[in-house]
């Protein structure tokens, strides 16, 4: 099995299904609530610095690391204890980063200084800041860790950063206020939704260049209500998840026709999701129904949802 | 049910961003000076580079995108006098400049449009409100970022009528630019069921604004002024010219809430908004400037939004090519509001949700989501195109 941006998810997809954690950021509450994935009850809650949101864990599920961005600073939790570890610099109001598939390094979004800050996870140092457009947020890296891509919100670029010279490779101009940039497991595909421009870019990595442009509709619901931002795709490429926003909804698009196959009925604001790592379930933050949303990936169904605290913003599950 | 899916592959024209031929994009910005009163409130003096700090930030962000695509923004400004802004203007455009955004009346807007009607260059009212020119007197070469009145007082309309706040008290100041957005709330009312019980006229009658100790005064004239008004929910103030709204909230006779031009006021932008991602316009905006962003510096910086985004998906900066594509149905711009952004082409009106705000906070955002329309929620906020003499585009 690959590597995977996933990794945190996917990579230890083979292993026998079991009870997982889910972590969930609530940006108001200023607290993580912890879930069991088994019993899908609430274990636990614990405080994670000022505005939570994103929140990503390392491959061997030891460290929890979360965006507290009005504290402009990176919390390192035990998931053993739930206890702070430590801090990582961050630059100011870290909103979103993704790991390097092999835990080290981290990529952080600055979006006040337009900077892509590479923070070293073990010495906690800064490795790099490299230069982006305005307000970076979407942070995605290609399974084979050569590239990571982040998309910046009003120049509305998809930048390749190679990360070896950290430098920018490609820069793709997608819809307006791009918010999540997602590669396929295979590296062949990148996802990068637009919010305010209402679509999905689908872009072939190598090329970089965009080859479809999914746009959404739903009955009886606004245009402007259909704002994606969150997106995962399964293992095999074929299932991409998209969550919409105000549209309360998750679309399900087929990964080979990059037709929309469903839209699920979740929570309010739904933004980001995160799968099991068996990659049976999806879970969603609800921000404005402070509760998450399971989804069945098999059955395309939503099975339940599960109240959490204050305007829940990241999810990310445990590998083990 | 299966829902209809829609890939849109004839929007796929190159999307591919590289590094192209160096281009150099001259932007103006021409501000046309009239003496105005002082504010009642010293919070509320203009800083000197009001508006020209919005400049300078748009050119900022255009610069930052424009690093990646071989672009570079320049910006020159220029302030004048009435008589003065026709041949400033024409400085700017012989030396260059395809862009002008302009800060003035609309006498001052018209003017200026008109007589540089043959030139090759693209203007933007960053200020003006005034319907006229969004109902009669449209030019083909001038865009408008500016909310009219209209928009303004419909987007408090909305809100009051969710409210079920639908008895207004209103009070209209003496001067022309309070009767003309009196005359907006007038009509915002009408369209949407709230009801004008009382009207009153408040004089100016001139004399100093700010006086030591003047709140003994007002906490004793203000009740009197407002007494004995029929049956309300809330009194509206239309005073633009701010001589007296500044001093309702409080000292009404009823104990009732103030909107219109204090209390809740409909802006285009505001301080405090940070949904959206505006929390980092703003601190990029205090880093530059060193104070609070103002409605008239958002707004010069979303014409620059206008250029930059216009020249970065059409990799020129000739002012026609743009003006093609910002006009079209391609164009779309993310302003912090929560929706995209585009231009209503017959009149060439940025379509803009208004925020809704005290001094503190924001209250809440127009359109009220109940309100629906065929072709974009943002107009049922301002003159739709059946009520428009406009049909430039």
């Amino acid at each position: 099995m690959r590597a995977s941006v996933l990794a945190l998810v996917a990579a230890l997809a083979a292993t026998p299904a079991s009870a997982f954690t889910i972590y969930v950021t609530n940006e108001k509450g200023n607290t993580i609530t912890v879930i069991d994935s088994e019993t899908l009850e609430v274990t636990g809650t614990f405080d994670a610095g000022a505005r939570p949101r994103g929140i990503t864990i390392s491959p061997d599920g030891t460290e929890l690391y979360v965006c507290a961005s009005d504290d402009d600073i990176v919390n390192v939790f035990d998931t053993e204890t739930l206890k702070r570890k430590h801090t990582l610099p961050s630059g100011p109001d870290p909103e979103l980063f993704v790991l390097h598939p092999s835990g080290n390094p981290l990529y952080i979004a600055n979006e006040d200084d337009n900077i892509v800050t590479v923070v070293d996870v073990k010495t906690r140092r800064v490795l790099a800041e490299v230069p982006v457009g305005v307000e970076p947020e979407g942070m995605g890296v290609s399974p084979d860790g050569k590239i990571v891509v982040n998309t910046s919100e009003t120049t509305n670029m998809a930048h390749f950063i190679n990360t070896d010279t950290f430098e920018i490779d490609t820069n793709v101009l997608v819809d307006q206020r791009p918010r999540f940039a997602q590669f396929t497991d295979d590296g062949s595909l990148l996802y990068v939704s637009a919010e305010i421009g209402g679509t999905v870019a689908v872009i072939d990595p190598a090329k970089g260049e965009i080859i479809k442009k999914i746009e959404f509709e739903v009955p009886g619901i606004v245009p402007e209500a259909l704002q994606p931002v969150g997106v995962r795709v399964t293992e095999d490429g074929k299932k991409v998840f998209v969550a919409l926003g105000p549209a309360n909804r998750v679309a399900l698009v087929n990964g080979e026709t990059f037709e929309v196959e469903k839209y699920l009925l979740v929570g309010q604001r739904v933004w980001q999701l995160a799968f099991s790592p068996d990659q049976k379930f999806l879970y969603t933050t609800n921000g404005n129904s402070n509760d998450i949303s399971v989804i069945d990936v098999e059955k395309e169904k939503v099975i339940k949802s599960i109240p959490v605290g204050e305007q829940p913003w990241g999810v990310v599950v445990s590998p083990n | 049910m299966r829902t209809v899916i829609i890939i849109l592959a004839l929007l796929l024209w190159p999307v591919i961003a590289r590094a192209a031929d160096p281009l150099t994009v001259s932007i103006g910005i021409l501000k046309v000076e009239r003496e105005m009163p002082l504010p009642l409130s010293r919070l509320d003096l203009p800083p000197d580079d009001l508006g020209f700090a919005g400049a300078e930030l748009g050119k900022s962000d255009n610069n930052t995108t424009g690093r990646f695509l071989g672009q570079t923004y320049e910006v020159t400004t220029a302030s004048a006098s009435p008589d003065d802004a026709q041949s400033a203007l024409d400085t700017l455009i012989d030396n260059g400049v395809g862009f002008v955004v302009l800060m003035g009346s609309a006498e001052d807007v018209l003017s200026l449009a008109d007589h540089a009607k043959d030139r090759d260059v693209l203007l933007f009212n960053a200020q003006a409100e005034d319907d006229i020119l969004r109902t009669d007197e449209c030019r083909a070469n001038m865009l408008h970022v500016a909310s009219s009145r209209a928009t303004l007082a419909d987007g408090l309309a909305q809100f009051l009528m969710w409210k079920r706040w639908s008895k207004w008290f209103l009070i209209v100041g003496s001067h022309p630019e309070d009767e003309a957005f009196a005359e907006a709330l007038r009509r915002a009312g009408k369209r949407f069921g709230a009801k004008i019980v009382e009207e009153r006229v408040f004089e100016d009658t001139g004399g100093g604004r700010r006086t030591d100790t003047g709140h003994v005064l007002v906490q004793k004239q203000m009740p009197v002024f407002t007494q004995r008004a029929k049956k309300h929910d809330i009194v509206i103030a239309a005073d633009e010219a701010q001589v007296f709204a500044g001093y309702l909230p409080y000292h009404t006779w009823d104990s009732r809430p103030v909107a219109g031009s204090a209390g809740l006021r409909p802006v285009g932008w505001h301080p405090a908004n940070e949904a959206w991602g505006a929390t980092q316009f703003q601190r990029r905006f205090e880093k530059i400037a060193e104070r609070r962003v103002r409605t008239l510096d958002f707004q010069v910086w979303l014409a620059l939004r206008v250029v930059g985004e216009g020249v970065t998906r059409t990799s020129s900066a000739d002012p026609a090519t743009v003006r093609d594509y910002v006009l079209g149905d391609d164009f779309e711009l993310g302003i912090f509001k929560g929706t995209k952004v585009n231009f209503r082409p017959w009149n060439q009106q940025l379509r803009s949700p208004v925020l809704l705000a005290n001094d503190r906070m924001i209250v809440s955002v127009s359109p009220q989501k109940e309100y629906l329309h065929q072709v974009s929620q943002l107009d049922t906020l301002g003159y739709d195109e059946p009520e428009s003499r406009c049909s430039l585009n």
